[in-house]
């Protein structure tokens, strides 16, 4: 399947003679209401250019004025990344020509960031667990989208037009800045895509991004360099920019690793650049080139006053952080009593919290298990959206797990119940009656429907007065099929059994 | 009419508070002022945009609500003009630039919107070099403005046209911007008031930037009571401008009523003086010092050693800053856009854009600041010059602590011919030396009308400085030495100018002018 543009060695190989170093720098979207200096909607796909206010467009005279949300949130990623918060910090302006940057400047940090000095624990499927550094979290603004028209590629090379939404511009972001990470061998990969999987469960968890990765909440820009073997020197990286699915993190990381041995083996110098990640071919193709001394003139925002931290508002933020993902996860496979298995399909599937409510409106465990993994992720895959998107609630699993406790329907009816509730007929028991869904538990017609399929099937009825239970199935769903599904299967069982002078 | 441009505001308001004269009158007086005086190839072009539909439907509003007996802000009705680098709906604002020419902002600044509450009239937008950039206003790309006291000489800039606009009478009242002088300047040569307040004192919201840490709105008049009471109508904090303070202004109004100086401390700035200073402008600047020892203040001598620094440190802030601030003139978003022939790639339409919109004195100091933040140049550029500014502050610190106002000439020489500078940077930059230190620090400072210069006739500027949130004491001591003057030269100093375009105006021009020749001192 990997089309690749340029040499690229096998993983293993390049693993055998070369030690990767990784680093990220991950965007964060804030889900603040309004953007990060003005009073604008904080919106994702409305009409373009609707979420602007003068200073969004940059225009004369126009000044920013820091969302002091937005500022809380940062301080919240700091913390939970268990970094420092400045006591003082600076905004920056990063001044370059582009035109989805309105003022032609990036109103950024410098010097001195909001967060700086953190780590976090990776823990890898098999449970290994690596510590990533973070050198810093600090705050600045989405530039605007540019749409490329006229051209085939949908990119720049080749339009003949450009068009600008400027909705995005100013939605405030948190860039995650690590140190290089030393040490993952061949598990650099998994590593990448499981440090961004847990910067986007973080930020989740804080409330602070909605961290869709379809969306752009969350964007990783991926740092890959190897060294030889025993050497201590990093080698020449490579920046593969906005790599935006958890998966492409993974392997795009891994392609580069690849093309770095290939280029190193040719005896080449890998040419420090930014690279494009190709989702289709799986490979990543030249993009600028990029020095460290890539002169942004940056200089501290005259407009802006410097942000205070005062201890008592870093406290009484960091009260309000909530529990740790990692230290939620044991804690609820411990209350709930799932194998290691079931509860990473769980968190797998991205249901652990709805789980979490339908046990605490009222069902056990695994009815909750059996529901949020069964019906409703299938559902989900159908109708390609998140199981939570759905509108199941956990008070209508509740309602329809006691329905079928109580005998009124069986699962089967259980589903078609779902079916009318969602498409707003009322609650799961006016469905029942609106559809005249309940279980048929009135003996006579069942014995008629009994009678039918032993006489349609009479080979089968004769094995079962010959001792051959187990072929009862076959008359049960003769039986189901005839009432629709509306019977009790145990109970129809039951008559059949009777019915033959079998012992059930 | 001609009595009623001739009022001061503060006098102005009165007589529209007793309904002597209506707001709509006294807007159409200088609507027609400036109908008479300003066009033409030797009007004196204060005016960029003229505002008469609006300024006298404004006029009208407050003459409907007096008649209602509403309740009405103490300037309501009183007109003013508008530098046309502060953004304004309903108006053209182009700062000076063919790169904004035809823009029209789509709000208000705070300050606009300040006036509008007080219900007064705005009678248009005054010329300025381009973007706020020069001393002249000889860099506007619309032509320069002309002295109303020698119509061959430069109003100072960049705020030549508010100060010529207060000095020709075309509007009793202006806003200015200081980002170097250039409210302080122009006020000193057109023998009128100009205030820099406290830095944040007033919003910058809609004050088109050229370089954001030195830059500050404040009044034009020809009073010293006049600047108080717009000041305090502009001033105090605004949520949009995060480098706003949100201490409350002070009573300006009632310094500049009380004006007092007795056993005051002005502090002489060594520095800003010899060297360098036109001998008829210190000679005015001693006669105040000797006005306020007679009225009570003690004279003290304070040294400020690093203002020597400024200029150059100022040259290099300044230009940093606005090469930043002007990266958004473009012809992406607003204003002119120029598509070069053969394929316009996005980097030539901006770069043929800012080729065709930006005049020389701009371009020059883009690049001076795109040079100054470079890597590799801005430690020694912008980090020096930011050092410089601490010690500037230092200065000020030390001098404040022996002296309650500092004092200075406003500019070293008096107006200079239209030209005489344009081809020599340096010697215009120079003309701000004495009003840098004040926006390098951040602390307020006022200009008034020192008399004129012996050798030529010329206006000659006095400046106060006082320590940041201070501006009281800049109208208190100002009050106090306008009046001492004017008492010595037996009327207001604009009494003196020549009366404009008098073959028209006949006997409307100013009855008593003296010849300037003899005119100024204190005999």
């Amino acid at each position: 399947m990997v089309m690749a543009t340029e040499e690229i060695l096998s993983f293993e190989e390049a693993l055998e003679k070369y030690d990767p170093v990784l680093g990220f720098e991950v965007h964060v979207e804030l889900n603040t209401q309004t953007k990060m200096f003005s009073s604008a909607p904080n919106a994702f796909g409305d009409t373009p250019n609707t979420n602007v206010t003068p200073v969004d467009l940059g225009l004369p005279g126009v000044l920013p004025v820091v969302n002091r949300v937005a500022v809380e949130s940062s301080i919240k990623i700091g913390l939970a990344l268990g970094c420092k918060i400045a006591e003082k910090c600076y905004f920056a302006r990063k001044n370059y020509f582009y035109p989805d940057t309105p003022k032609n400047f990036q109103t950024s940090q410098y010097d001195d960031p909001i967060a700086y000095d953190g780590s976090i624990d990776i823990e890898l499927a098999d449970g290994t667990v690596f510590t990533v550094e973070i050198e810093r979290a600090h705050m600045e603004e989405d530039a605007g989208k540019l749409t490329h028209m006229g051209g085939s590629t949908g990119r720049i090379h080749g339009a003949e037009f450009s068009l600008v939404d400027y909705n995005r511009a100013g939605v405030p972001l948190v860039e995650i800045v690590t140190k290089p990470i030393v040490g993952a061998g061949a598990r650099a990969p998994e590593l990448a895509k499981a440090y961004v999987a847990a910067i986007r469960e973080i930020v989740k968890n804080l409330g602070v991004s909605d961290a869709k990765m379809e969306r752009g909440n969350v964007r990783c820009d991926a740092n890959v360099s190897l060294k030889p073997k025993g050497q201590e020197k990093f080698g020449t990286r490579t920046e593969t920019k906005n790599v935006n699915s958890l998966r492409a993190v993974e392997h795009a990381v891994r392609y580069e690793i690849q093309r770095h041995a290939a280029v190193l083996d040719s005896g080449t110098p890998i040419t420090q650049e930014t690279r494009h990640w190709h989702e289709d071919t799986r490979s990543t193709t030249s993009g600028r080139p990029k020095s460290d001394a890539d002169d942004y003139r940056y200089f501290p925002e005259p407009d802006l006053v410097p942000i205070v931290t005062t201890e008592d508002w870093i406290e009484r933020l960091r009260a309000e952080l909530p529990e740790p993902p990692a230290e939620r996860r044991k804690r609820l496979q411990q209350d709930w009593g799932y194998s290691d298995a079931e509860f990473r399909d769980v968190v797998n599937a991205g249901v652990m919290s709805s789980i979490e409510d339908t046990i605490a409106a009222g069902v056990k465990p695994a009815v909750a298990r059996k529901w949020w993994m069964g019906e409703i992720s299938r559902r989900a895959k159908v109708a390609d959206v998140e199981p939570s998107e759905l509108g199941v609630t956990p008070e209508l699993i509740v309602e329809l797990n006691s329905l079928i406790e109580s005998g009124k329907i069986n699962d089967k009816l259980s589903r078609e119940v779902l079916d009318g509730v969602l498409a707003g007929e009322g609650t799961p028991t006016e469905v029942v009656e609106a559809r005249g869904l309940a279980v048929v538990s009135d003996d006579g017609p069942l014995l008629e429907a009994i009678d039918a399929a032993l006489a349609a099937q009479p080979d089968v009825a004769d094995k079962i007065r010959g001792g051959k239970v187990q072929a009862v199935g076959a008359i049960v769903g003769g039986v189901m099929k005839a009432t629709r599904g509306q019977a009790d299967a145990g109970r129809v069982r039951e008559l059949i059994l009777q019915r033959l002078g079998v012992e059930g | 009419m001609t009595e009623l441009i001739r009022l001061s505001a503060a006098a102005l308001a009165q007589k529209l508070a007793s309904r002597e004269i209506s707001a709509v009158e006294a807007t159409q007086a200088h609507l027609d002022r400036i109908a008479h005086v300003d066009g033409g190839d030797d009007g004196v072009h204060a005016f960029l945009h003229v505002n008469t539909d609006e300024a006298l439907a404004v006029a009208a509003g407050v003459d409907k609500a007096r008649a209602n007996s509403e309740e009405l802000h103490a300037l309501a009705g009183v007109p003013i003009a508008v530098k046309d680098l502060i953004v304004t709906k309903g108006q053209p604002t182009t700062a000076g630039s063919k790169i904004l020419e035809g823009w029209h902002s789509p709000y208000d600044a705070t300050v606009i919107r300040r006036l509008r509450a007080a219900g007064m009239p705005i009678l248009g937008k005054t010329n300025l070099d381009e973007f706020a950039m020069g001393s002249s206003t000889e860099h506007s790309a619309y032509g320069p403005t002309r002295n109303p006291w020698d119509l061959d000489r430069i109003p100072g800039g960049s705020g030549g046209g508010s100060a010529a606009a207060v000095a020709a009478f075309e509007a009793p009242l202006a806003l200015g911007t200081d980002t170097g002088g250039s409210i302080r300047q122009p006020g000193a040569v057109t023998g009128t008031v100009g205030v820099k307040p406290t830095y944040g004192g007033v919003s910058r919201y809609g004050a088109i930037a050229m370089a954001s840490s030195l830059d500050q709105i404040g009044p034009v008049s020809r009073t010293v009571l006049d600047s108080a009471l717009l000041h305090e109508v502009i001033g105090g904090h605004d949520p949009n401008d995060s480098t706003s303070l949100t201490d409350p202004l002070g009573a300006l109004v009632e310094a500049a009523r009380l004006g007092n100086v007795e056993g005051m401390r002005i502090g002489v700035i060594k520095e800003l003086q010899g060297e360098g200073y036109q001998a008829g402008v210190l000679t005015r600047f001693q006669e105040s010092l000797e006005l306020l020892r007679g009225a009570g203040a003690e004279i003290v001598e304070v040294s400020c050693p690093n203002f020597e620094y400024a200029l150059g440190a100022y040259y290099l802030i300044m230009p940093s800053e606005a090469s930043s601030n002007l990266a958004k003139y473009d012809g992406v978003r607003f204003g002119l856009r120029v598509v070069p022939d053969g394929a316009p790639t996005i980097e030539r339409v901006m770069g043929a854009t800012r080729a065709a919109g930006f005049g020389d004195e701009v371009k020059r100091r883009i690049i001076l600041g795109t040079y100054a933040l470079s890597a590799g140049y801005y430690a020694a550029y912008y980090g020096s010059a930011q050092k410089v500014r601490t010690l500037i502050q230092r200065d000020f610190d030390n001098a404040f602590k022996q002296a309650d106002v500092l004092i200075s000439p406003t500019a070293p020489t008096t107006a200079f011919k239209l030209g005489e500078k344009l081809n020599d940077p340096l010697a215009m930059y120079l003309n701000d030396v004495a009003t840098i230190p004040a926006n390098m620090a951040g602390v307020p400072g006022l200009s008034l009308p020192g008399g004129l210069a012996d050798e030529d006739g010329l206006p000659v500027g006095i400046q106060l400085l006082a320590p940041a949130r201070q501006d009281a004491r800049l109208y208190r001591v100002g009050a106090v030495l306008e009046s001492l003057l004017e008492a010595s030269w037996g009327g207001p100093l604009l009494d003196r100018a020549p009366a404009l375009r008098p073959d028209v105006l006949g006997s409307n021009g100013a009855a008593d002018r003296v010849e300037t020749s003899t005119a100024g001192g204190t005999n």
